[in-house]
């Protein structure tokens, strides 16, 4: 097409301008695609982690709190629940699996976690997939940790190493559990969840290692030696957890048991179901997600009006092309066109640049947000509402530039054929 | 009827003004003539250029363009009309800075399809003309910004016969050449502009270069709006 030539040749000519302006433009839709896609990860992350489980059950608190402090290890730990509960649970119908948790220590600030074997039986992550081994085995001493990949890969531990765990959470360990170190069994393939980053230890153990500490601290000469320990680790199963995750044979069922298990009289409970809980977090976010996305949409409307700034700027010394062109024949409109195709390459410029750094940043900071946050990101294709607004924003583009488009055409219309400088 | 242009009791004013730049009563240009328009300055000649070429409507009075009354037609057709039958060479400064020497002698024929028929191959008519019009070759693919003046004007020259149109305009065209390259310019363009069989209508102040042409016309006489004061 004649126009959109003369349009790209016209860009050519100044091209220092309009690369500014495309880089703009570009870095504008840029922020808007990773405000996008990071929120979307965010939410795909959080779904990831609880995708097999049906009930969350902790001590009487705010769902969100529950299931940010159990699955995430977001918040203080808050109150446990009594073993017996754990059993009460169990034994409901259509209960299929429960994993025990225990919160509350660490090892080098990653929360350390007691929990039994059917953590790395009947846990699932994504979409609906089981936790494998990248090397070594589940428990089979007392005294094993089975890690997550990035405390393996961050502190380069490999199975059989000798580890000690500290008392609390928290970077910095005053109390550490000197008398029990554990032993490195197991290292957990990468999950994208908050697994990577936990250390996962005998349900037994954690009873064990707090015998003496019953004041917060240990009492010195208390305690039970490994192997008195590994005698009585039964003996020591700990009467409190701090949540569990349930698993139900029947989907259906979820409602009722939920109800129920917030109604037990014998102990205050709370059960909540993973997916719902995430909406009302959502709710909480959505609040913080809008006034981000406005600001990333500010940001490209910016970019544009500079676009339209350029544009105007460019007409006066322009008035001459605009005369030689009518002068050969071009009509009012065409003259017109020739300005809204040049917005139309910028702002495609802008979206196609846009979109590669954003995927580009996202790529290249992936990895680092994986470690440090936990927050596994990937390049997905953008949704077909993605896409609406992107096409969206190239039509607002164009509809602004009818402003020095209309201004354009006045003038020729004006001008006529006089090239007056 | 072999004029290519014919006017008849012009009247025309500018927007908002009272007296008229032009009030002619009757003016043509035969096929193929080439007709010296004089007048000093402020004497209607760009306007008379403007309405001949379409650009404004006289509030009175017919202009007749390769018979068809410009009055009759839209503003679209209007523009198409001057697409398709009419040359313009200016003052200077008529080549567009980023396009190269060839895509300039061929923009009339991206905008006429009348234009582009008869130019058959625009590039192939392009070439022909900007080699009849003594430019080397090497020239033809550089940007037009930078060649030199007198250059410039025979790029446009070639520009306003591509397709040959009816009539060509040249509103002063050789006022940035000296001499020598001013006759030099004029031979060529004489020499083009009959291969192409069009009309010239060309305005100087500069009387000197009347004795060349077919007509010799002073605009103050047939313009009896006259001299503006």
């Amino acid at each position: 097409m004649t126009l959109l030539r003369l349009a790209w040749r016209s860009l050519l000519n100044r091209r220092s301008t309009v690369l500014l302006t495309v880089f703009t433009i570009g870095l504008s839709i840029a922020l808007l695609v990773m405000v996008e896609q990071l929120r979307t990860d965010v939410r795909q992350g959080f779904y990831r982690s609880v995708s097999g489980t049906d009930l969350i059950v902790g001590a009487r608190t705010a769902p969100v709190q529950l299931l940010l402090n159990t699955v995430f290890g977001i918040g203080t730990p808050g109150n446990s629940i009594s073993h017996e509960s754990l059993e009460h649970i169990e034994a409901q119908r259509m209960v299929e699996w429960t994993i025990p948790l225990l919160i509350g220590d660490s090892h080098r600030g990653e929360r350390v976690i007691g929990t039994t074997g059917a953590f790395f039986e009947h846990y699932r992550y994504a979409d609906r997939q089981p936790l494998e081994l990248a090397a070594g085995e589940t428990f089979t001493d007392l005294f094993d940790v089975v890690i997550g990949h990035q405390v393996a890969r961050r502190f380069g531990y490999s199975v059989g190493d000798e580890i000690h765990l500290a008392h609390g959470g928290g970077n910095v360990s005053l109390h550490e559990h000197e008398e029990h170190p554990f032993t490195v069994r197991g290292v957990l393939e990468p999950t994208g969840t908050p697994v990577d980053r936990n250390l996962y230890i005998p349900m037994n153990a954690y009873g064990v290692i707090h015998v003496g500490w019953e004041s917060g601290v240990h009492r010195p000469g208390s305690g039970l030696d490994a192997d008195e320990a590994r005698e009585h680790a039964h003996e020591h199963e700990p009467e409190e957890i701090s949540a569990v995750l349930v698993g139900l044979t029947a989907p259906a069922a979820v409602f009722g048991l939920q109800r129920s298990l917030n109604d037990y009289e014998a102990e205050p409970l709370t059960a909540v179901m993973p997916g719902i809980t995430l909406q009302q977090l959502w709710r909480l976010t959505g609040v913080a997600e809008l006034v981000l996305r406005a600001v990333a949409i500010l940001v490209v409307i910016t970019g544009l009006l500079g676009m339209v700034t350029v544009l105007l700027t460019t007409l006066n010394e322009r008035r001459r092309e605009m005369a030689i062109l009518r002068a050969n024949g071009a009509r009012a409109w065409q003259i017109a066109a020739l300005l809204v195709f040049e917005a139309g390459l910028i702002v495609l410029g802008g979206l196609v640049l846009g979109i590669a750094m954003a995927l580009g940043a996202i790529i290249a900071l992936g990895p680092w947000l994986l470690d440090v946050f936990g927050l596994a990101v990937g390049v997905t294709a953008p949704e077909p509402w993605q896409w609406a607004v992107l096409g969206g924003i190239f039509l607002v583009g164009l509809l602004v530039a009818l402003v020095p488009a209309i201004m354009a055409y006045r003038r020729t219309l004006a001008d006529g054929m006089q090239v007056r400088l | 009827m072999n004029a290519v242009l014919a006017i008849d009791s012009l009247r025309f004013a500018w927007p908002g003004e009272d007296r008229p730049v032009l009030d002619i009563d009757a003016f043509s240009v035969a096929a193929g003539e080439k007709v010296f328009l004089h007048g000093p300055s402020g004497s209607g000649k760009s306007t008379l250029l403007a309405a001949v070429g379409a650009l404004v409507v006289p509030q009175s009075g017919r202009i007749e363009l390769c018979g068809s009354d410009l009055s009759t037609l839209s503003r679209g057709g209007r523009d198409r009309f001057r697409a398709d039958h009419l040359g313009v060479i200016f003052q200077q400064f008529n080549l567009l800075p980023w396009l190269d020497v060839t895509a300039n002698v061929t923009l009339p024929c991206r905008f006429s399809r009348v234009r582009a028929r008869r130019a058959g191959n625009a590039e192939a008519a392009a070439r022909q003309l900007l080699s009849a019009m003594d430019l080397e070759e090497s020239l033809w693919q550089r940007r037009a910004d930078t060649l030199s003046v007198g250059q410039q004007q025979r790029v446009a020259a070639a520009r306003a016969l591509i397709g040959q149109p009816e009539l060509v305009l040249a509103d002063e065209p050789t006022s940035a050449l000296d001499a020598d390259r001013r006759d030099r310019f004029l031979d060529l363009l004489f020499e083009r502009v009959e291969v192409a069989g069009s009309a010239l209508l060309f305005v100087s102040h500069d009387l000197a270069l009347g004795a060349r042409f077919d007509r010799v016309v002073e605009l103050p006489e047939i313009n009896r709006a006259g001299v503006a004061a």
